[in-house]
């Protein structure tokens, strides 16, 4: 007997009617994909069970690998295996401050930089493209179904370019976007809902590349935000940094190759993460040079090397708490969003400043995900009954035009509630002017240098008057997704001019025609290709994982068993140079089996390290 | 959706006056964005998303109309025919002057100086005046009907309103 699908009581749509929508945190770090299943917000993990997808793509020899695999990869291909592409999204090179601690090979650009990879030069947008993917793929498989649409997040602090710039992507990447959500607004909503919260929550966000703080009042199903600020090159990166200096300081390295770069990151990464949970941490490893590190880092030394970095995120939250005209003391609650609040330090900070300690309820990792995905519920018209909220955001900074002698002059102050639409009117400078150059910028300086450059656009075609009789109503509108559009008007002819905008920032929209075909062209790539590419890449992963082991810990197998482990790894290297896919996967599994007893031995080792670290203060 | 040709006050269902109830308007605010917003509209066509914009983004321009004091008190004389804030006629009180003047020097010393403690008494002090002004223009404008005085006072207000923004910043940038 067939059985009969039954309905969610209350559920306005039976299920094969509902539409597949879902949240998605493209993070600098990790990215995720949720969505509402049973009116419960989930976040979807991949065939392995990983809910997290690491926002690491790895162009190789013979195809792109997104997410852990291209993790595998990073420390041995680093040029073309790109990290935290979110910190290159709508940024020129001179906006990086950092762009040497970068292993990439840049390519300047005006509006927005490039990168030379092994598989052609590609832009910021068509890497994230490839993460947005891999994430649509894995919901798409998991939810037996094409997307009918997706909530993409954003930094709160992002600016236009930087909101364009993950549009394009996602476009490029066959999503179709319902909403640019902020991500605090989004973890907001999941915090909000779980706990039926009223009142005034800021909301701390601290990723792996950007730094948030919105202040939030929450009322009878209404999310507003009162203000937001933050920083959108500071993130949990950049104390990965400040240990990755000071290995080199401690150590006494010499100037060390990209590969060894990407690998004292991680080393550095893994420390941070140890420090989370241990007063001390280990970092040992050996570089491509032969040098040996042997270190440990203290909980203390870690606080003292990146407290002004702690620092710089308060400034921020004072900042937005006095455009919200509110005291530390006037909020209820603060919920604590991204991986590295997960640091003692930043807990305490974020207590000291509010005066009480913060809110960890909710997963750091996924809030933002399950926030979107219940809002992408909402606008893909899947509502229940009885459930619906109102989200009031803002838009960060403010928007200007730039007038006579390079200054700006605001026409949307920074925390507009938006959708916003501001008018204003100008005149010409000179008799007969029959054009007018129209500079948009984003930011809170007064002079136009100091402000990032959004747009440019001519209004022509103005009737030739006196200098100062024209009136010209310049109109800027800022949708939900707080993406800017600017018209021109001049009033007394009624004309409305032709206008070209040039958005500064860079893609055109031929260039994502372009990229569009191109990977439209690739998607027709047989099979069997693909699977010797997925391979290939598999294999890749668990040698260069062995022999990094080896490297390190090779004292931990007798003889016996190392030639054990050099026999299979030779076997995986000669089937890699046959086409013949099924081999490979074989090798590469006897491969896994060898090492698997030394996995273990590895594993006790680090543990006994971290408790020898710990036994002074913690064991007692 | 909404019509365009009703004024602010029109628009939440509130009494066209100065004194105001903040909780009634943002009520009126919340449930009207409920109406409108766009993200209402995600899943229809595209002339309703564009019509939703529209009708939002006027809301909010309407509600900070309304909220701001300065602002709300504006409006009401432009319904009168009155724009307050052309400096036409008359200048300021000089009275009223000078003594912004000595809290400007006031506030640059202190600043210079890194005085937090005075430039909180300083703002503390121009809020304080801030509110005897609304009060004023309250009677002016619902009581006694006085437009042209209260065009003066809006325009002290205004004033008040800036100089209070500037030493909010001094104290944002000293604790930075």
């Amino acid at each position: 007997m067939a059985l009969l699908q039954i309905s969610e009581p209350g559920d306005p749509l039976p299920p094969h009617e509902r539409k597949l929508a879902v949240g998605i945190d493209l993070g600098t770090t990790n990215s995720l994909v949720a969505t509402v299943r049973n009116g419960i917000p989930v976040v979807l993990p991949d065939e392995n069970g990983h809910p997290l997808l690491p926002s690491i793509v790895h162009y190789g020899e013979r195809g792109v690998a997104v997410g852990l695999a291209a993790e595998a990869l990073q420390a041995l291909d680093p040029q073309n295996t790109i990290v935290s592409v979110k910190r290159l999204m709508g940024r020129g090179l001179a906006d990086l401050a950092d762009a040497r601690r970068f292993p990439y090979r840049f390519i300047d650009e005006p509006g927005m930089v490039k990168l030379a990879t092994r598989a052609g030069i590609k832009s910021p947008v068509e890497i994230s493209a490839d993460i947005l993917r891999a994430l649509r793929e894995r919901a798409e498989a998991s939810l037996g179904g094409q997307l009918a649409g997706a909530v993409v997040t954003v930094p709160a602090y992002f600016d236009d370019a930087q909101r364009q710039a993950t549009k394009d992507a996602a476009r490029l990447a066959g999503v179709d976007v319902l909403r640019l959500l902020n991500e605090p607004t989004a973890a907001a909503i999941a915090y909000g809902l779980d706990n039926a919260a009223e009142g005034i929550y800021a909301v701390y966000d601290l990723g792996g590349g950007t730094f948030d703080i919105s202040i939030l009042k929450l009322s009878r199903g209404v999310f507003e935000v009162l203000a937001t600020n933050g920083d959108s090159a500071l993130g949990g990166d950049d104390f990965d940094h400040r240990v990755f200096c000071w290995i080199i300081e401690a150590a006494r390295l010499a100037p060390l190759s990209p590969a060894d770069t990407r690998l004292l990151m991680v080393k550095a990464r893994e420390a941070k993460e140890n420090l989370t949970l241990h007063q001390s941490a280990p970092i040992v490893t050996a570089l491509s040079t032969g040098e040996k590190v042997d270190l440990t880092l203290t909980a203390d030394l870690f606080t003292a090397i990146t407290q002004n970095l702690v620092a710089k995120t308060l400034a921020p939250v004072r900042r937005a708490l006095r455009d919200a005209g509110l005291t530390p003391g006037a909020v209820n609650g603060v919920v604590m969003v991204g991986g590295a609040t997960r640091m003692p330090q930043i807990q305490k900070a974020v207590g000291d400043l509010f005066g009480a300690p913060p809110l960890t309820n909710l997963n750091p990792d996924q809030a933002v995900a399950l926030g979107a995905a219940m809002q992408a519920n909402v606008l893909a018209g899947n509502r229940v009954a009885g459930e619906s909220w109102l989200l009031l955001d803002v838009i960060p900074l403010s928007l200007g035009l730039e007038t006579m002698g390079g200054l700006v002059e605001k026409i949307v102050p920074r925390n507009s509630t938006i959708p916003v639409s501001r008018a204003q009117e100008f005149t010409t400078y000179k008799d007969g002017q029959t054009a007018m150059a129209i500079h948009v910028t984003q930011g809170e300086r007064e002079k136009v240098v100091d402000c990032r450059s959004l747009a440019r656009f001519e209004l022509r075609g103005i009737p030739p008057m006196v200098a100062g009789a024209a009136r010209i109503r310049i109109t800027f509108q800022v949708d939900a997704d707080g993406l800017l559009s600017a018209a021109a008007r001049e009033l007394t002819s009624g004309v409305e001019a032709a206008i070209t905008v040039k958005p500064s920032y860079g893609l055109a929209e031929s260039d994502i025609t372009r990229m569009l075909q191109e990977s439209f062209a690739h998607a027709a790539d047989d099979m069997a290709a693909r699977a010797l590419a997925e391979a290939q890449v598999a294999a890749d992963q668990v040698v260069a994982a062995t022999d990094a082991a080896l490297t390190v810990d090779a004292d931990l197998l007798d003889a016996e068993e190392r030639a054990a482990v050099d026999a299979a790894l030779a076997r995986v290297a000669s089937c890699r140079a046959e086409a013949d896919h099924r081999a490979l996967v074989a090798a590469t599994e006897a491969l896994n089996r060898a090492t698997g007893e030394f996995a273990a031995r590895r594993m006790n080792r680090s543990v006994g390290r971290a408790l020898t670290g710990r036994r002074i203060d913690a064991l007692t | 959706m909404i019509d365009f040709s009703r004024n602010h006050f029109e628009l939440f269902g509130l009494p066209e006056r100065f004194r105001f109830d903040g909780e009634v308007l943002e009520r009126a605010y919340h449930a009207l964005q409920s109406e409108v917003h766009p993200d209402r509209f995600a899943a229809e066509g595209e002339s309703a998303r564009r019509v939703a914009l529209q009708s939002s983004a006027r809301v909010n321009e309407a509600y900070r109309a309304l909220k701001d004091p300065v602002d709300r008190a504006q409006y009401l004389l432009s319904l009168r025919g009155i724009d307050a804030l052309v400096a036409t006629d008359s200048a300021l009180p000089f009275d009223f002057l000078e003594r912004q003047l000595e809290r400007r020097e006031a506030a640059a010393h202190a600043q210079d100086a890194g005085d937090t403690d005075a430039l909180e008494a300083l703002l503390t002090g121009v809020r304080a005046d801030c509110a005897t002004l609304e009060r004023r223009l309250a009677a002016l404008l619902d009581a006694d009907r006085a437009w042209d005085e209260a065009r003066m006072r809006v325009r002290e207000l205004k004033f008040l309103g800036k100089l209070a923004a500037d030493i909010d910043g001094m104290l944002g940038e000293l604790e930075a």
